[in-house]
């Protein structure tokens, strides 16, 4: 159980070699292998959401996924949203409408917003709602969780590819 | 100037949305060990040993401690409400003799990895000769506390009743549950020799004494640090057993060590909250005015006596009359231990559970007496003119003295806004047609400000940036921004050149941290009386500097300028802290020995599914009066926040127990937290009609307006909806609990 392999992860268009237990988690090897502390565990059960990731595009509990499961895929986190100073149009939407609070659950709700509006940059609340309730936010009631998605929509309505997604491919 | 009042967007909020925040799990260090706690699995039993032998063989093992191990450390200490006969009730760090509750911490072993601490946890074995534990607090059993507040002639109110109406109310046990789990990492530093424990939260000040106390250090020897804090409610950043462990070990075993609780321990380990029963009556008069009021309850306070004393048994009693007159009244409180998780506050705490029984009970009082719920309301109301109103009774060592209120006020100007009378009529065309709808409502008042002081402290930075550092904590509610604001509304500077620092116990002697809706309050007096200095001070420098009278100049965003001449010479923040004779700061103290006293109004309206008995909320209001409200925007965030919670506490979330007392609710997948689909779009008016006379910015606390009265108001539009007044008796109302009174007769 406690040999190491080697795994080489492909996180926000950046390849990471690490050694990790097969058992190792995603998120933890994220968090603790690759340094990236912005995917949270809030429960580990693949329940609340804090540690939700982008693979090949998809919404991951990265609680759920081992490490070693991810090989080879394209990995996307909070971290990868933001080009430089200019903030990612679903991040800056949370910024403008008060859409966290304490912070913790924020990562997940971005990635999951992510994956969402780039699918379906039309999607109606109503639908926007059920989708989002995926997630637990134990701050804001999701009032302004839904009022940010909102508006993060018409941003990326207008501007389609306002901080793109790293190519996929060799790195 | 004029920043307070406005909704500014948040300082804090960049490192949080760019994954860069730092939350207690993100900090580690070179050489670090994990602590992981081996638990109680049973409720109640003789502690005869336990086992370690197979864990101290694996070689991952770097060191395993049980009771015998922390003999010399002391149980932990009361922070609040301490009454005299509660110390033998207070919990070690790890259990000996007997264990309590399950999950309860008998042993800790350390491992440099947190997989390698759990495979090795897992073969420690607690040996214990069970006993039957107590779980109903009903039933006699032991008594930590019984807690009275009284005054008036209780005896003549009742002998004097035109009708008594009394009532059995239960409120189930739930907590804060913050989607952050309890997390500290403590190292002990190489040359200083001193312990730094990070992952404070809440009451850094306070935990550090007491810590200092229980590991026999000297103050200057330890120092605690909050880094960012997801979600606090009460629950987060009180001092727990795995604290003192983690600090202890960090002393001991000379590396830093690392804990972070994962959420199957959360849900049995950090407080739990509410777990009330109530025995209510009230005398009353025709007219439905309470002549007297008496309640008995039953407080499930667990297996001990946690830092909160008997906090929330004594707000319960405190607060339970509310916005109603009740000339004479009688609360008694039996704070019972059972063999379940220890009880602490959870927001609002003895309001939520009070709210609910007033509330229940004034309806009650109308449907007896076939009178208007609102009419009885307004006829109980304490007037506007008999503000500031006293209670004959203390709470949290305070007089118990509302400070201002205009009552009727609010309700009519809500009642107005969300057109009642129409949503009545709504409903009733919605029920005439088959569908289960009501609306009921909750009115409260709350209380915030607790003193007995905040200091806070000032200075221009040679990069002009002005820094204030204070002693308050924050748990993710806004506190930087809406201390920022203050201090930029009294100084002329822009938000951006300004850097509010809390939770760092060595950059302040003393603080008293983030509970009880305190900081914007009494921090945020402090702020602006030390900002009004500060004000004064860089005008006497940069006139000096500039050569010219104080009174001739003024603050624009960085810099400072001439009054009427704006674009003549001007003086920027940096070169003028750079040019100062020396550093040009301010301090202030805020102090003050009462609390101040919002109120508002909550309004629920909810359908319920006649198959499944399931409730939906279809609609919420929220009205309540903040005093002054600094950043508008961030007290509707902490409103639909609470409201959100107490949705949960109403129909959702319970830490149950079997008849073991195993508990039940230990998953997300048993612990209901509601989702974005159980929480509708939520209505809030904030009034500013009745500022406290109690502070210089006429502010009061918005931290607990969101939960308080959620479950008296849903408990009344289910009444409402189903048509039979008094048939909610507990809370959560969960389908089979609804179920089963409609399939009960009619009262």
């Amino acid at each position: 159980m406690t040999e190491k392999l080697e795994v080489v992860l492909r996180v926000n268009g950046e390849t990471r070699s690490i050694r990790v237990e097969p058992r190792r988690t995603l998120a933890d090897a994220l968090r603790e292998d690759c340094g990236l502390t912005g995917t949270h565990l809030g429960c580990e059960h693949g329940v609340c959401g804090a540690c939700t990731i982008l693979c090949d595009g998809h919404p991951v509990r990265s609680c759920l996924m081992f490490a070693v499961q991810a090989e080879g895929a394209e990995l996307r986190t909070v971290e990868g949203l933001a080009e430089g100073d200019k903030l990612h149009p679903i991040q800056q939407a949370f910024w403008d409408n008060h859409g966290l609070q304490c912070g913790f659950c924020t990562p997940g709700f971005l990635m999951l917003a992510t994956a969402i509006l780039e699918r379906d940059p039309e999607i109606g609340e109503a639908e926007l709602r059920i989708a989002l309730s995926s997630n637990l936010c134990r701050c804001t009631g999701y009032q302004n969780i839904i009022k940010s998605v909102m508006a993060a929509a018409v941003m990326m309505r207008e501007n389609p590819h306002p901080n793109p997604p790293p190519p996929a491919g060799e790195g | 100037m004029g920043e307070i009042g406005r909704s500014a967007r948040r300082l804090e909020d960049p490192p949080l949305l760019r994954g860069a925040g730092r939350y207690a799990a993100d900090f580690s260090f070179p050489g670090m060990l994990c602590m992981r706690v081996v638990r109680s699995p049973v409720a109640f039993g003789r502690l005869l040993g336990v086992r370690t032998e197979a864990a101290r063989a694996d070689p991952g093992c770097l060191a395993l401690w049980t009771a015998a191990d922390v003999a010399d450390i002391p149980p932990i200490n009361f922070r609040l409400t301490p009454v005299p006969g509660l110390e033998p009730y207070r919990q070690r760090i790890l259990a000996e003799g007997h264990v309590r509750y399950a999950g309860e911490p008998v042993a800790v072993v350390f491992a440099a990895d947190p997989y390698a601490a759990e495979d090795i946890a897992d073969r420690v074995v607690p040996e214990i000769e069970p006993s039957t534990p107590y779980l109903d607090p009903r039933e006699p059993g032991p008594e930590a506390a019984i807690v009275r507040k009284d005054y008036g002639d209780l005896a003549a109110a009742f002998a004097n009743a035109h009708a008594v109406v009394s009532l059995e109310l239960a409120v189930g046990r739930h907590s804060g549950v913050p989607l952050e789990t309890r997390g500290a990492v403590a190292l002990l530093e190489e040359g200083s020799g001193i312990l730094r424990l990070h992952g404070a939260a809440k009451v850094p000040h306070y935990n550090r004494e007491a810590l200092a106390r229980m590991l026999g250090l000297s103050l200057d020897r330890i120092h605690l640090h909050e880094g960012h804090v997801g979600g606090g409610f009460g629950v987060r950043g009180e001092l727990y057993p795995e604290d003192v462990l983690v600090s202890l070990a960090a002393l001991r075993l000379e590396r830093p060590v690392k804990w972070i609780e994962d959420r199957f321990e959360h849900l049995m380990a950090t407080n739990h909250s509410r777990g009330q029963f109530h025995r209510v009556r009230a005398a009353v008069d025709e007219r439905g005015i309470i002549l007297g009021l008496d309640d008995e309850f039953w407080l499930d306070q667990g297996a001990y006596v946690r830092t909160h004393g008997v906090t929330v048994a004594d707000l319960t009693a405190a607060m339970l009359p509310g916005p109603y007159r009740v000339p004479a009244y009688r609360s008694v409180g039996h704070v019972r231990l059972t063999n379940k998780t220890p009880c602490g506050t959870y927001r609002a705490p003895g309001r939520f559970e009070g709210s609910f029984v007033r509330e229940r009970l004034v309806d009650a009082i109308a449907a007896r007496l076939g009178l208007d719920p609102l009419a009885v309301r307004r006829a109980n109301f304490i007037p506007r003119a008999a503000m500031p109103f006293r209670r004959e009774f203390s709470t949290l060592g305070t007089e118990l003295v509302y400070d201002s209120g205009d009552y009727a006020g609010l309700l009519d100007k809500c009642l107005a806004r969300i057109g009642w009378e129409k949503l009545k009529a709504e409903a009733a065309r919605r029920r005439e047609r088959g569908e289960l709808v009501g609306l009921g409502l909750g009115f409260f008042v709350e209380k915030s400000g607790l003193g007995p002081y905040d200091d806070v402290r000032i200075a221009l930075q040679s990069d002009g940036v002005v820094e204030v550092v204070t002693g308050a904590a924050s748990v993710g509610q806004g506190v930087e921004t809406a201390l920022a604001q203050i201090c930029a509304d009294r100084l002329g500077v822009g938000l951006d050149h300004i850097r509010v620092v809390h939770g760092q116990t060595d950059r302040i002697a003393r603080g008293m941290g983030a509970f009880a809706s305190r900081v914007t309050v009494m921090t945020g007096s402090a702020v602006a009386l030390a900002a009004e200095t500060l004000h004064g001070r860089i005008l006497a420098e940069a006139g000096r500097l500039l050569q010219t009278p104080p009174e001739r100049l003024s603050l624009e965003a960085d810099r400072v300028a001439m009054r009427d001449l704006p674009e003549g010479p001007s003086l920027a923040l940096a070169a003028l802290a750079h040019a100062a004779a020396g550093e040009i700061a301010a301090e202030a103290t805020f102090t003050t020995d009462r609390m101040t006293f919002p109120y508002g109004l909550h309004l629920a309206q909810v359908r319920i599914d006649r198959d499944t008995c399931a409730v939906a909320v279809e609609r919420f209001f929220v009205g309540y009066d903040v005093g002054r409200a600094v950043n508008p925007m961030l007290v509707e965030g902490q409103i639909a926040g609470g409201l959100a919670q107490g949705v949960g506490a109403a129909l959702f979330e319970e830490f149950a127990y079997d008849e073991s007392g195993q508990p039940m609710s230990v998953t997300f997948a048993d612990y209901l937290l509601p989702t974005m689909a159980e929480i509708p779009a939520i209505e809030v008016a904030i009034l500013e009609e009745a500022p406290s006379p109690l502070n210089p910015l006429g502010v009061k606390g918005a931290g607990e307006a969101g939960i308080n009265a959620v479950g008296a108001a849903i408990a009344a539009a289910i009444d409402d909806a189903i048509g039979r007044p008094g048939a909610v008796r507990q809370l959560p109302i969960t389908p089979q609990r609804l179920h089963a009174r409609l399939g009960e007769p009619r009262d």
